[in-house]
């Protein structure tokens, strides 16, 4: 009954360019974290050095926060922000500030490369010993997850470099239409 | 030959009558002997109140530690132990051990247990791997494991006697709640509210695991099993379809509504109680209608599971009120009349008094001050919305809409109390509630629903109610006039269960890791210790060789280490009251514990 009803939501609400947009994502993020294992490395210059669509790139092309000189943030950042209190912060804590069973991802992506990121959202982790049983489970095929795996990036690099506070972000560039666009039919919205 | 059949069925039917009996009667006795604690609320009624006296208001400051256990686990540690005779069965988080220790042996651990679960349960727990303890019958221990399994365990050997799954966990079903064992039925509920499960209170044989009933929150009449006729809410019959016409198409099947709090029975009435969740998602745009029986207070027959009657606290929530906290059941004087009570205090802000016999509202106020997205429930009975709360358009997130943030709302989604059970003691006919002095901003968003997957749809920051300084508070609350009685601040949120003894002592844990002893009468602090670890769990007294102890849990975490560990805001945002926003953390760390405190000899 409960994979016929799942088969019957995802008919419902997922269109073919949904899934075909799920799997380019997906096969994206399977060739970029098997290229790319090792979490010590530097998470790279995070400032913008241009803008697609809204969306900031650093020098090497990964996405990034932007604040203008008056305060004005990113869409991204803002965003990430509110996907990350509904999806993440019920085990990585308000604000990436970490909970009592896992850890402050404003602290990790101090060091997490991009590819790490998207690696680990997609696909979990498990860190399980006598002491310790930390599961993160994979998100891949969430679509609440999976079409906001940038944003959820951009303002987790931000918080990382004290780019946005412990706040709701205030002033904020307005929804880019290529975005819309994008989220429609990554959601599976009528647009 | 027709007659010998027939004998021969009235015998059968009379041997299984006197077995329930008994096993009615092991527990019912048991629980009347205050040496033991025998069932996780101390009683059937969850009145969590000991007739032990040896400890009183004029000798609990002298209270010493009498020994200390670790459970060797970290995380979260809710729920308590149980004592029996010179027994105690002391159960931990996930990997959900038990252990059994002999009392008169030093507290040797005579046998120990750890079921084999599959890690990938412990995301798909909402707030930590928490677990509420176990329960006692008929020679047996009964775990609800992580992962949904019940298991009964030879209480002597520890070694397993049968085991039923629950749930998927695929889907996102876990056990987090205690069972509660009613004549020969084994009653358990299920977590998975926030993955969109079909939630449901689930029977079980006590000798063999064989399902006997199950009551789904939401769905068509025979899966939720009400009468149209039969079944009330508020003196009503519920009529046809009661649920289903609530919701919009089949979004009932993936509707929450789970039940992971606590049971509580009436012996007399045959009546079990208990609360079900939030209905799936958290944006309430998404799913029109009330969403009946989410929010629910349920009485069902313990034998068949059929409603007697119901009451929906929170129509259409749209803050995650989840109505599972515990429904303590007393015998009191309302009006010069004796009244069979139920006293339910809700996460959102109303604590409730009802005739459990009927399901007649008497009274609903708020037990925190501070609570605002309601006026209150409408009590004139000939009014169409007679027991429905009135929402305030401010405050209503349905109102605001999707992708507005609705500010200021209390009590945050944590609500003025969660799961953490309050007391009742019969001497000063008060409760002993530990509540969260939290507000919260709220903002919903579609969600897509995905099986086993998390189904939110609403970004949520909590802080104090402006102005405070404070994130808890332990209440004495009178519940026939619907007023606090007394009541103690304290920094955090109390999230640890109260016990109200006749010694007219009240107990309770803190964040912090306290255990504060006060005054029944006044909330006089009168004894405080500091045990290794934040104290989520609930306190429990025993008596064994002549001492009466108190015993508790540390270890902190639950949702209440989700967002207090590392502060709720930031505490140099200049708002002025440092001290109230600190984090946890400045305070104590992981750690499962047990601590058991007694008089000096």
């Amino acid at each position: 009954m409960a994979s016929s009803m799942r088969r019957s939501f995802l008919k419902s609400h997922v269109e073919d360019k949904l899934l075909r947009h799920i799997w380019s994502v997906i096969a994206t993020i399977v060739v970029v974290a098997s290229g790319n294992t090792s979490f010590a490395e530097n998470a790279g210059d995070p400032k913008a050095v241009k803008s697609e669509d809204g969306k900031y790139l650093d020098k090497e092309g990964n996405p990034t926060f932007n604040v203008s000189a008056d305060g004005t943030i990113d869409w991204y950042t803002y965003s990430g922000y509110r996907r990350y209190h509904s999806e993440c912060h019920v085990c990585h804590g308000p604000d990436g500030m970490g909970s009592t069973y896992a850890p402050a991802l404003k602290d990790s992506l101090k060091t997490m490369s991009y590819g790490d990121f998207l690696g680990v959202v997609a696909s979990g982790r498990k860190n399980v010993s006598t002491s310790q049983e930390s599961v993160m489970p994979a998100f891949g095929d969430n679509t609440n997850v999976a079409c906001y795996m940038d944003d959820l990036y951009v303002y987790l690099r931000a918080r990382a470099n004290d780019a946005v506070g412990r706040v709701r972000p205030g002033k904020r560039e307005e929804k880019p239409a290529a975005y819309t666009e994008a989220e429609s039919a990554c959601m599976g919205k009528p647009h | 030959m027709r007659k010998v059949l027939l004998a021969t069925c009235l015998g059968t039917m009379a041997a299984s009558a006197a077995s329930v009996a008994i096993a009615n009667d092991e527990l019912t006795k048991m629980a009347q002997n205050p040496k033991d604690w025998v069932m996780p609320a101390g009683d059937y009624a969850n009145t969590r109140y000991s007739k032990l006296n040896q400890i009183t208001a004029a000798n609990v400051g002298k209270l010493q530690v009498a020994w200390t256990f670790s459970t060797g686990v970290l995380r979260g540690h809710e729920g308590g132990p149980l004592i029996i005779g010179n027994m105690m069965y002391v159960h931990t988080p996930f990997p959900n051990k038990v252990y059994a220790m002999d009392l008169s042996q030093d507290n040797k651990i005579v046998w120990k247990y750890e079921p084999k679960q599959d890690p990938n349960v412990i995301p798909v727990m909402c707030c930590d791997t928490v677990n509420r303890g176990v329960a006692y019958a008929d020679g047996k221990i009964f775990l609800h494991q992580a992962d949904t399994t019940l298991v009964a365990l030879d209480a002597k050997t520890g070694k397993e006697v049968w085991t039923v799954k629950n749930g998927d966990p695929g889907k996102g079903a876990t056990g987090t709640s205690s069972p509660l064992v009613v004549k020969d039925k084994v009653l358990i509920g299920i977590s998975g509210g926030e993955f969109g499960v079909q939630c449901h209170m689930t029977a079980y044989d006590l000798k063999t695991g064989k399902l006997a009933w199950r009551a789904f929150s939401e769905g068509p009449d025979d899966q939720i099993m009400v009468d149209p006729e039969k079944t009330t809410a508020l003196g009503k019959p519920v009529g046809k379809d009661s649920s289903i016409k609530t919701w919009q198409g089949d979004q009932w099947k993936i509707g929450g509504g789970c039940t992971w709090g606590w049971t509580s029975y009436d012996p007399e009435l045959n009546l079990v109680y208990y609360g079900s969740g939030n209905p799936s998602t958290w944006n309430p745009k998404q799913r029109p209608g009330d969403n009946k029986w989410s929010m629910t207070i349920f009485a069902r027959d313990a034998d068949t599971g059929m409603a007697k009657w119901v009451y929906q606290m929170t129509p259409h929530d749209e803050w995650d009120y989840d109505g599972v906290n515990e429904m303590i059941l007393s015998d009191q004087q309302m009006n010069g009349q004796n009244r069979k009570l139920l006293t339910h205090f809700d996460r959102n802000g109303l604590a409730y008094t009802m005739d459990r016999v009927t399901g007649e509202l008497l009274v609903a106020e708020k037990y925190d001050p501070k609570v605002n997205w309601t006026t209150g429930v409408d009590m004139n009975k000939s009014s169409p919305t007679y027991g429905r709360p009135k929402v305030v358009d401010q405050y209503s997130t349905e109102k605001q809409g999707e992708d507005v943030n609705t500010k200021g709302v209390c009590p945050a989604a944590l609500g003025t109390k969660d799961q953490q059970p309050g007391a009742y003691s019969p001497d000063t006919q008060l409760f002993y509630v530990p509540t969260n002095h939290v507000c919260m901003d709220y903002e919903p968003f579609k969600v897509n629903y995905t099986a086993g997957q998390p189904y939110v749809g609403a970004t949520l920051s909590m802080y104090p109610p402006p102005g405070e300084t404070h994130m808890g508070n332990f209440i004495a609350w009178d519940n026939k006039t619907g007023k606090i009685v007394w009541s103690n601040k304290e920094q955090f949120s109390v999230w640890s269960g109260a016990l109200a003894t006749a010694g007219g002592v009240v107990f309770y844990g803190t964040l912090e890791g306290y255990l504060k002893a006060v005054d029944a009468k006044t909330g006089k602090e009168l004894y405080k210790f500091k045990t290794p670890s934040g104290i989520i769990g609930n306190v429990t007294t025993y008596e064994n060789n002549g001492r009466q102890y108190i015993a508790v849990l540390s270890g902190v975490g639950g949702w209440a280490g989700i967002g207090l560990a590392a502060g709720l805001t930031d505490p140099t945002a200049g708002l002025g009251a440092v001290g109230g926003y600190a984090a946890l953390t400045n305070y104590t760390a992981l750690g499962g514990a047990l601590t058991v405190f007694a008089l000096p000899q």
